[in-house]
């Protein structure tokens, strides 16, 4: 089963004069096939039976060169672990990462030529900045680490500054508490480009700012990808961000993709349940036309024992019999738009099919 | 109408931060009718939760409350700690953003709601269980026989909050605080909380006064808005009136920068410059005035006072204009 999407082609012949291009612009710039991580699982002759967190349990999907892949889903579906997985800050129980072509780790890109082209920024702006290296040095800090003499990486330190809106001679000298959450914010985005990365993953890298500043912040993004031809991976549990930002959508759930395809497709004619619900819980805008009903009800069940067949049957009002049993395999439904739901499938069986 | 059940005059907070004094509250004038739901919407920063705290005086003693706090006809600031330890829960009481903090982890939470129960009423520890479970029904707590003899930490992020609105509830109060209570609930329970939370304070009656940041989360709950920033209330009136016609330019700034899907995908979002402002160093004037894009030079020498709008509905502008067809009173800025 391919997940590669056709039609999904912006942005790619601004990047085929990129010479670090190798696969071409039909490749994937990331592919990532049957990635598995599952948490508390022990090693060894001796290892009891303990729970294990299923986080991420068979996630498939490609990023095309030039787009931007949006994923939403709500704690504990593995959004987070994913992003990780990719920026190999945890290793994968099971999975292959291709990264334009290659595999990661691999003789032909080992993992500082992988991270040199992989950068990734954090939610919490704070804790993701050294406090005792000063604003310049900070962003300085990985072109020195590959190479980069001093006076050359802080000569590029204050160029970046300057593009993400950080005036040189006023913060370069700051350190990370004498800046506003979204100055630093806006460092952190300085530094995952000071070594010219061409995947940019931002792990909930907007939640944590004041709505004025978060606008800024989305704006800043767009322009940075126009100008330096990246490809984006955009976390976040807030879907009008997420519909906003991205060319294609993945929605997770408890560690599986329960749907991907184009955003447009995605928040209007929705083919998982799941998501269905998630679209309909967003709080309404019209005080005439507030929520009258809860679209599901109970919390998502927890990781570690998830539940058989459909994970989202124990919350799912189409569900059948059919569903506690058999995993949906994601289904195509068209226009590079995949759900796994047996609804989705017009052979699998699923009685409201038969009933339409 | 009846005198209202919260009412706020001139309220003031200062804490001291080393030789600097950090104004978080800078005048905040408010009253709330019994079986009124108020948001108070805004940053962080805004103010928003000390003026909450300060209605339970949840402050430490370092602070410097000013002003005056009167509830159901008593004045909160003057109560002594007896008074207070009965207003807390009894008349007033609070649901916060994080759940999991609020409750004490080594005592089943079926024991703790008995707990306050007996404390306010005298009642004995068995009618507090019954009191409990009547609760975690009422919040539809499922299984609730089993689950007050849970530990917080053997239940989900929605349930706790539940059980913590259960809480809340326990000893009938007639006002409740709440301080985004669903910040950290996944969307798909987030909604459920909100309806439960709107359900109860309609069948209950309850005043309501709850803190967001999320225009989203205000417009479902709230029958009237008040937008804070830099320790003050900006704008405030009736829901549809400030989400419809939004006077203030923060308030209309914050609407228009919402990533919504009216928002063309490729445009740029019309961003409100600048930060929040520094509270241990607020301007002179409007707060907002070094972000606004309509500041004149007035705007940074003098606080503006509030112009009514419409009916309840007023903004703290100096460029405000009353709309034609509303019978202005006289008022600072709407002169002439």
């Amino acid at each position: 089963m391919s997940l590669s999407q056709s039609g999904i082609q912006d942005g790619v012949a601004a990047l085929a004069a990129d010479p670090r291009d190798r696969g071409g612009a039909g490749t994937p710039l990331l592919r990532v096939r049957g990635l598995i991580k599952h948490f508390g699982r022990k090693r060894g002759l001796l290892a009891k039976a303990s729970p294990v967190v299923r986080a991420v349990d068979g996630v498939d999907f490609d990023v095309a060169k030039g787009e931007t892949l949006g994923i939403v889903g709500e704690s504990g579906c593995g959004k987070s672990t994913t992003a990780r997985l990719i920026m190999q800050i945890i290793a994968p129980d099971l999975g292959e990462i291709l990264f334009d072509g290659e595999a990661v780790g691999s003789v032909a890109l080992d993992l500082t030529q992988f991270r040199k082209q992989v950068q990734m920024v954090f939610q919490d702006s704070y804790a993701s900045l050294n406090p005792r290296l000063t604003v310049e040095d900070t962003v300085a800090f990985g072109p020195r680490v590959h190479g980069l003499r001093r006076r050359a990486a802080i000569a590029r330190a204050h160029d970046l500054l300057d593009r993400v809106g950080l005036e040189p001679a006023r913060f370069a000298g700051r350190y990370p508490h004498e800046i506003s959450g979204g100055q630093r914010q806006r460092v952190n985005i300085a530094r995952a480009l000071a070594l010219e990365p061409r995947l940019l993953i931002l792990d909930e890298a907007v939640s944590a700012l004041d709505k004025s500043v978060e606008a800024q912040v989305l704006n800043l993004l767009l322009d940075l990808k126009d100008e330096f031809g990246l490809t984006f991976i955009f976390i976040s549990h807030d879907l009008n961000v997420v519909r906003f930002m991205s060319d294609r959508v993945m929605v997770m759930y408890l560690g599986k993709v329960a749907e991907v395809g184009p955003s447009e497709a995605i928040f209007s004619r929705p083919r998982h349940p799941y998501t269905e619900a998630l679209l309909a819980s967003m709080p309404s805008m019209d005080p005439d036309k507030r929520t009258e009903e809860a679209p599901i009800s109970g919390d998502p069940p927890n990781p570690i024992n998830p539940p058989a067949g459909c994970r989202f049957h124990t919350r799912c009002k189409m569900v059948a019999t059919l569903c506690a049993h058999a995993e949906p395999p994601p289904h195509h439904v068209g226009g590079g738009h995949l759900a796994a739901c047996h609804l989705a499938d017009p052979r699998s069986g699923h009685p409201r099919l038969v009933a339409a | 109408m009846s005198s209202p059940i919260v009412d706020v005059e001139r309220l003031t907070v200062d804490f001291a931060a080393g030789k600097k004094t950090i104004r978080a509250v800078a005048g905040v004038d408010l009253t709330l009718a019994k079986g009124e739901t108020l948001a108070l919407l805004g940053e962080s920063g805004s103010g928003k939760s000390v003026t909450l705290r300060a209605l339970l005086r949840l402050h430490p003693r370092s602070a410097r409350i000013a002003g005056s706090i009167t509830v159901d006809g008593s004045d909160v600031l003057a109560m002594s700690a007896r008074q207070l330890s009965r207003y807390r829960g009894g008349t007033v009481s609070m649901v916060f953003q994080d759940p999991g903090l609020a409750f004490d982890p080594v005592y089943r939470v079926g024991d703790q709601i008995a707990e306050a129960v007996v404390r306010h009423t005298g009642a004995s520890f068995r009618d507090g269980r019954t009191r409990a479970l009547e609760l975690f029904e009422r919040v539809r707590i499922p299984s609730p026989e089993r689950r007050l003899d849970n530990y917080p930490h053997e239940m989900s992020g929605g349930m706790r909050q539940r059980a913590m609105i259960a809480l809340a509830l326990a000893c009938r109060p007639k006002v409740l605080l709440a301080d985004e209570p669903t910040t950290a609930l996944d969307a798909t329970v987030q909604i459920q909380v909100l309806l439960l939370l709107r359900e109860l304070q309609r069948e209950l009656g309850l005043a309501v006064i709850f803190v967001t940041h999320d225009i989203g989360v205000a417009v479902e709950v709230a029958d009237r808005i008040a937008v804070t920033y830099g320790g003050r209330i900006v704008e405030m009136g009736r829901c549809a009136d400030v989400i419809r016609g939004p006077a203030h330019p923060y308030t209309q700034g914050l609407l228009a920068s919402r990533a919504g899907h009216s928002v063309a995908k490729g445009t740029r979002l019309v961003a409100i410059p600048g930060s929040p402002p520094d509270l241990a160093n607020l301007p002179p004037g409007c707060a907002f005035a070094p972000r606004c894009s309509q500041a004149i030079e007035a705007c940074r020498k003098t606080v503006p006072d509030a112009v009514v709008i419409e009916r309840g509905h007023f903004s703290c502008c100096l460029r405000a204009q009353p709309t034609a067809f509303s019978p202005a009173p006289a008022t600072h800025g709407a002169v002439g």
